[in-house]
């Protein structure tokens, strides 16, 4: 019972709660407020495995800013308790168990083929500085694109949400 | 030294949540958080499989994968508020005129 | 080596006549039509005139390759001509009797609206015909034998706004078709026995094979070859189309139903003899069935008041002389039969054509009488006509059919016996047409302002002439030169018996002997085709003075006919009803042609017509295909409707759907990636 394993089980337990969580509840906003806690131990999930940098972003983007963003977005329209109505039969009937059969047929998978070694605590140290080295020499490319992508949603992003009255359609 | 698979199961079950809970939530909004769920748990095998075979490349994609999630919320969310603002709803089952 | 004469050039010409008249006649004047009409079939004769010319100096047979047609693993038919003295005989025929006939018809049709239409299908016929009596392969003849048989049903119904018309121009198409069959089916056993349709390759394969006293492969051949001229030549039973198609116009009947077409199944009998040599089962049906068909139509024709329908009847009877001619293998005897036929039987129908024209349409004899004074040429042309078919001496009948009775005898006292009652009846029915027509008094409705007996069978029959008027000189002239024909044209076959030295028959010498099969046992049925070294020449002393005792028996059987004829319809004419009366229902059988049109309708017709209403169109055509068409319509309906159900517009449905499918997929990725 490595130091490593037991962190691995505390922060993925705290994981597996907030997703279980984010299910249960009938509140947008407590969705959202675990699924925050769901980002943060994976976090520390990414830490346990080295990514110190991912791990930073992670929480500064993800749970800082987009997730901040939900919740901006639910207060902003008021969201409320859901409502039950009748939905799809086919999404219970269909989907639930076809996801459940995927994800055990997945996790067989895995299981027969755990010979694929382990993972040491901070096996591979993800310094800024190496992640610099790569992001912007071998993968240039992406990480342009990636910025137009960003522009481009910007963009959509107001034009979609302004108010009715502006002219509809001219971003200004 | 945790096994990689353990990493995976944890990956995989996160994800599985997020499908089942996109599939079972009623409310727009809850439902583009499971989708924001399905990514992290991409995100997490890949920075796993990166840990495991010491290629910082995973870590990379996982940085992309949040860019590209970030401009998704983005849009998306404006788009459910647009959806709001027409049809005073939250509910997905009621936004069902695309249909023959 | 044989010059190119260039045969193909003979029958494309009336085809070209029939494209432009067919094409252009419509906007072009009756002179154009004309022009073209005659244009071509006159340049046809003149050809086939020039190929006689040249004829003697000629290796026969004469083969002609024009292009390839078939090429067929081993089985090879061509477009190629083949010329013999049958053919030139037959060549000669066509187009001369041809040509006379389209002058004729210059005259009869020149009031009809479809003018030019008349011409295109009768030069179009031309073309048809020629191919067939010019092929040098089976399969080309039967172009032209299915081709005339088009060329009758159009003709036939020429005026097709009449029902009668139409529904006669069926039953001869329908029933020709029948007899097709069984030529098909020959032609079939020889591509399967012998690789090919071409003459040359079929009669080679044939000459070697001994004969089939018994049956075999030849006999039926030769059976199936009999099957297809009984529909193209009228014999029973398929005889019932012939005198329906009296229906078409009158020159249409004496060239397609006396004096060409229906004579392409006596050519193509003469042509197979060489399997019918090895057949004796085969040529004894030939001859029963000619020599009953000869008889049979007799009978009824004696009974007949239409005048066309008479001259229809006497044409199976004189087809069945023809046939019985070949069955004892006597061909060239038919052959010349058919030659003298075909210029007394045509002369008849346009001289009957003449009659009618005189009388303003009608066609019922009763109503005739007392012509020969008013229309002196048509009267003395039939006469010679008349004379020629009866057998009366010195005309060409009397030679060809005496040939022909002395011939059949020498197979079987039966044949000959049959055929002098025939022959008698032959005399007596067409005396008793030119009795009715031409003496006594007039009994018809055409008065000084020529309108004639009520629903003229003819158009042209309306024109405002005065009276009763002989016709014009266009169509005069081609009978008197039929006439001179009928009359002298029977001089090229006068036997030895009677000091001629029937040049005829030795010039189709080569043609017909020569070609016995190789062992000795003649049959029963003769010396047909066995090589003789003599065909009417040197003959024992005996034979001589019976030919002459029995060329006695059947002028005597002539004149007997003419006695009755006399007897019955110019010195008391009240007989004929009273025989009528007392022989009752016999009599009525006969005249209504022993019901054999009820009998097929009732037998064949009727059935089939059923059959094929119920079962075959409501049953599998609506029920079976219609259904299954409908139904897999609906099926598709029904299944897009519940699959529409898939766009239900719902989003949490679409992700249902993803995921299970997402899962089958990946179950399928693990199977693969574990096996």
């Amino acid at each position: 019972m490595s130091f490593h394993l037991i962190l691995f089980l505390a922060f993925g337990a705290v994981c597996v709660a907030g997703a279980v969580n984010l299910l249960a509840q009938r509140h947008p906003i407590n969705s959202a407020l675990s699924l925050i806690a769901v980002m943060a131990a994976l976090a520390g999930e990414y830490l346990l495995l080295g990514a110190e940098f991912v791990a930073a972003v992670q929480v500064i983007v993800y749970a800082g800013a987009i997730m901040v963003l939900f919740v901006f977005v639910i207060m902003l329209l008021n969201a409320g308790v859901e409502d039950e109505t009748k939905g799809s039969h086919v999404a219970i009937i269909f989907g639930v168990p076809g996801m459940l059969i995927s994800s055990v047929l997945m996790a067989w998978v895995v299981l027969r083929h755990s010979n694929t070694g382990s993972v040491a605590i901070g096996a591979l140290p993800g310094h800024p500085t190496d992640i610099a080295q790569l992001l912007f020499h071998d993968f240039l490319l992406p990480f342009e694109v990636t910025s137009v992508l960003i522009l481009i949603a910007i963009m959509g992003a107001v034009v979609l949400a302004s108010k009715p009255e502006s002219s509809a359609g001219k971003a200004d | 030294m945790v096994p990689l698979s353990y990493y995976l199961l944890l990956s995989g079950f996160l994800f599985g949540c997020g499908v089942v809970g996109f599939l079972i939530k009623r409310n727009i909004i809850t439902i583009f958080m499971s989708i924001e769920l399905m990514l992290n748990g991409v995100n997490l095998s890949f920075v796993a499989f990166a840990a495991r075979w010491h290629a910082l490349a995973g870590q990379i994609f996982v940085f992309f994968v949040m860019v590209v999630a970030a401009a998704e919320a983005a849009v998306g969310l404006a788009i459910i508020i647009s959806v709001y603002r027409t049809r005073e709803t939250l509910n997905v089952d009621q936004v069902n005129l695309l249909k023959l | 080596m044989n010059p190119m004469l260039n045969l193909w050039l003979i029958p494309i010409l009336p085809l070209a006549g029939a494209a432009i008249n067919g094409f252009f006649g419509n906007r072009s004047s009756r002179r154009a039509v004309t022009t073209i009409a005659l244009f071509f079939s006159g340049a046809a004769f003149a050809m086939a005139l020039w190929v006689a010319a040249r004829f003697s100096s000629l290796s026969l047979p004469y083969q002609e390759f024009l292009a390839h047609w078939i090429r067929s693993g081993s089985f090879t038919a061509d477009f190629a001509f083949y010329l013999d003295q049958l053919s030139l005989v037959m060549l000669l025929v066509v187009t001369g009797v041809g040509f006379l006939i389209h002058i004729y018809s210059v005259g009869y049709m020149w009031d009809d609206p479809g003018y030019y239409r008349f011409f295109s299908y009768l030069n179009l016929f031309m073309f048809f015909m020629l191919t067939l009596v010019l092929a040098g392969n089976y399969l080309l003849m039967f172009i032209g034998w299915e081709g005339v048989g088009l060329a009758s049903y159009l003709l036939i119904g020429f005026w097709f706004t009449k029902d009668s018309a139409a529904s006669a121009g069926k039953k001869a198409f329908i029933v020709n078709r029948i007899g097709d069959f069984g030529f098909l089916i020959a032609l079939f056993l020889l591509i399967k026995h012998f690789g090919s349709l071409n003459f040359e390759q079929v009669f080679g394969g044939v000459l070697p094979l001994h004969t089939e006293p018994a049956g075999g492969l030849l006999t039926a051949i030769g059976i199936l070859l009999m099957v297809g001229a009984c529909g193209k030549s009228a014999q029973i039973p398929l005889y019932v189309w012939l005198p329906d198609a009296m229906e078409g116009p009158t020159p249409v009947s004496a060239l397609i139903h006396a004096a060409t077409m229906v004579t392409a199944g006596v050519y193509m009998v003469s042509r197979s003899h060489v399997i019918f040599e090895r057949a004796p089962i085969a040529l004894t049906v030939v001859a029963i069935i000619g020599t009953l068909t000869a008889f049979f139509a007799a009978t009824i024709g004696i009974t007949q008041t239409d005048i066309k329908k008479v001259l229809a009847y006497s044409t199976v009877s004189q087809l069945g002389y023809m046939f019985m001619a070949c069955g004892v293998g006597a061909f060239s005897a038919g052959i010349f039969h058919l030659m003298t036929h075909a210029f007394f039987k045509g002369l008849l129908f346009l001289a009957a054509g003449s009659v009618i024209h005189a009388v303003g349409g009608e066609q019922d004899m009763r109503k005739m009488g007392g012509l020969r004074t008013k229309i002196p040429w048509t009267f003395w042309t039939m006469t010679a006509a008349t004379l020629a078919i009866s057998g009366i001496p010195g005309f060409s009948g009397f030679f060809s059919k005496d040939e022909i009775l002395w011939r059949s005898y020498q197979a079987s006292w039966a044949y000959w016996l049959i055929g002098v009652v025939t022959a008698l009846l032959t005399s007596f029915y067409m005396f008793r047409l030119w009795f009715m027509t031409f003496f006594g008094e007039y009994r018809g409705e055409a008065d000084a302002h020529g309108h004639g007996g009520h629903t003229p069978q003819d158009a042209h029959a309306t024109h405002g002439h005065a009276g009763i008027h002989e016709s014009p000189r266009v169509m005069v002239i081609p009978l008197v030169i039929l006439a001179f024909l009928a009359v002298f044209g029977g001089y090229v076959g006068v036997p030895g018996s009677l000091g001629g030295n029937n040049r005829f028959d030795k010039f189709l010498g080569p043609v017909f002997h020569g070609s016995a099969p190789a062992n000795p046992e003649t049959t029963a049925m003769g010396e047909k085709g066995a090589p003789e070294q003599e065909t009417e020449g040197p003959e024992p002393k005996r034979g001589i003075s019976t030919e002459l005792m029995f060329t006695g028996i059947s002028v005597l059987a002539a004149f007997t006919g003419f006695g009755f004829a006399w007897l019955l319809y110019y010195k008391r004419v009240d007989l004929p009803q009273k025989i009528a009366a007392s022989l009752g229902g016999l009599y009525r059988g006969v005249a209504h042609k022993y019901y054999i049109d009820e009998l097929y309708a009732a037998v064949f017709v009727r059935p089939l017509i059923n059959g094929s209403t119920r079962i075959l169109w409501q049953g599998v055509d609506r029920n079976i295909i219609d259904a299954a068409v409908n139904d897999a319509g609906d099926d598709a309906g029904r299944v897009s409707d519940e699959v529409r159900q898939m766009q239900s517009g719902n989003i949490r449905s679409y992700a249902g759907w993803i995921a299970a499918g997402s899962a089958l997929v990946i179950a399928f990725m693990i199977w693969m990636g574990v096996r």
